[in-house]
């Protein structure tokens, strides 16, 4: 052991001793904030309220929080490594993000809670002041990256969950379904912005394909609103499917939609359009050589 | 590149093997129409389906193409266009406009078969 530490002695004096003494301020700092723990984390709770921080919070819970950041980012001060904090942090903001707490917030409340510490210990070591320096030097990167982890797993997992929405509602949006043999049908349900839009003609084109289909029944029922850029796009998919050999037939225009359209002016005569979806596939059996008749009938007919 | 131009009973059928340049798409171009009247064809296909790029100057040619062709007595089918060149095309603004088109070879033989027996039924009367 002895001679282990010899060596590295010899090899990196400077380095060892300054690691020591270094160490030894972080114990020592780490000791102060434990034993006055309690007081410390009263006057983070009191100081969070009165900068209005966490509102959607009560104040039993603000302390409860407190009390588990407090520990979390001592542990994180004597060990070094943020592993454990980077988790309670992804953790909190998992249940802190739907109730309504934003970014600042939480930078806010850690950044508090530096400044607390950095008071507690200015106050402890006031009449020596080059060791209050040196408790400072060992004390303020760390306390920094702290603020830095915790407000970076927030944003990471507010983004998370943006994603993760933002692919639901990707996903959801555009079904291209065969009804028939070589029928698609297309309903369109919600806003269509340019992404998406370019997104739907893509999908419709694949399925064309895949489905070797002949006409497309593509409902409008489900989009609410329409103006030039939602119509073009419209436009253009019709378009396209056309140069794939393949008819669209747009359904489900209501009232309003038809109203602004020819108020604005877009140009749909290209387009072939049928009141509602029911019409729409009557209309595109009719171009594929189906006729559907009640059985009934077909045995009077026999 | 050549682009090799088949007989097929009534029809002729054109199959692009791979990207054309200006000059080879003039070259189908004067192919097309002269062979038409040598075969007494009464269609035409264009198979695209090895095109993964279509810029004006081909679309130009091909509308060219059908309406030449339509003026020498014979309906004609652009087949084969990739889902992803139907994208690009239509947002450069390249349609095909009152140009028949099909999904692929066999499609627009269908189609062609429906075109010239209509216009053969008419002519009938």
């Amino acid at each position: 052991m002895a001679k282990k530490d010899d060596l590295q002695v010899q090899k990196i004096p400077s380095q060892v001793v300054a690691d020591e003494s270094w160490s030894e301020l972080l114990r020592q700092l780490v000791a102060h904030l434990r034993q006055n723990s309690a007081q410390l984390r009263q006057e983070w709770a009191r100081r969070i309220t009165q900068a209005r921080l966490l509102t959607a919070m009560t104040q039993d819970e603000i302390f409860a929080e407190a009390t588990t950041i407090y520990d979390n980012y001592v542990d994180a001060l004597e060990s070094g490594t943020f592993e454990a904090l980077q988790a309670y942090a992804r953790q909190l903001s998992e249940r802190i993000i739907p109730r309504g707490v934003e970014t600042d917030e939480v930078i806010g409340i850690v950044l508090l809670l530096r400044d607390v510490l950095a008071r507690s210990l200015f106050a402890k070591y006031q009449h020596d002041f080059p060791f209050l320096n040196r408790v400072l030097d060992a004390y303020e990167p760390a306390a920094n990256s702290i603020a830095n982890t915790v407000a970076v797993s927030f944003v990471k997992e507010r983004e998370r969950t943006i994603t993760q929405q933002q692919e639901a509602i990707r996903e959801l949006s555009t079904p291209v379904l065969q009804v028939r043999e070589r029928l698609l049908i297309l309903p369109i349900i919600g806003l269509l912005d340019p992404q998406r839009a370019r997104q739907l003609t893509e999908q419709l084109l694949q399925g064309i394909r895949t489905n070797r289909a002949k006409v497309v029944v593509i409902d409008i029922t489900g989009v609410a609103a329409m103006d030039s850029n939602v119509a073009n796009h419209l436009v253009q998919t019709v378009e396209a499917s056309r140069l794939l050999g393949a008819t669209v037939i747009v359904t489900g225009l209501s009232p309003e939609i038809a109203q602004t359209l020819v108020t604005i002016g877009v140009d749909l005569t290209k387009m072939n359009t049928v009141g509602d979806l029911q019409g729409g596939i009557e209309e595109a059996e009719r171009l594929l050589g189906y006729k559907v008749i009640p059985v009934s009938e077909q045995l009077r007919k026999e | 590149m050549e682009v090799p131009i088949l007989k097929q009973g009534g029809y002729v059928i054109a199959t692009i093997q791979g990207a054309l340049s200006d000059e080879d798409l003039l070259r189908l171009q004067d192919n097309l129409v002269d062979r038409v009247g040598k075969y007494r064809s009464k269609g035409v296909i264009v198979d695209v389906t090895a095109l993964d790029v279509m810029d004006s100057f081909a679309t130009k040619t091909l509308r060219s193409i059908a309406y030449m062709i339509k003026l020498r007595g014979a309906e004609t089918v652009i087949c084969g266009i990739q889902p992803e060149v139907a994208f690009a095309m239509t947002h450069l603004g390249l349609t095909l406009e009152g140009i028949s088109t099909a999904l692929d070879l066999e499609e627009g033989l269908v189609l062609l078969d429906q075109r010239t027996h209509a216009r053969g039924t008419s002519s009938e009367r």
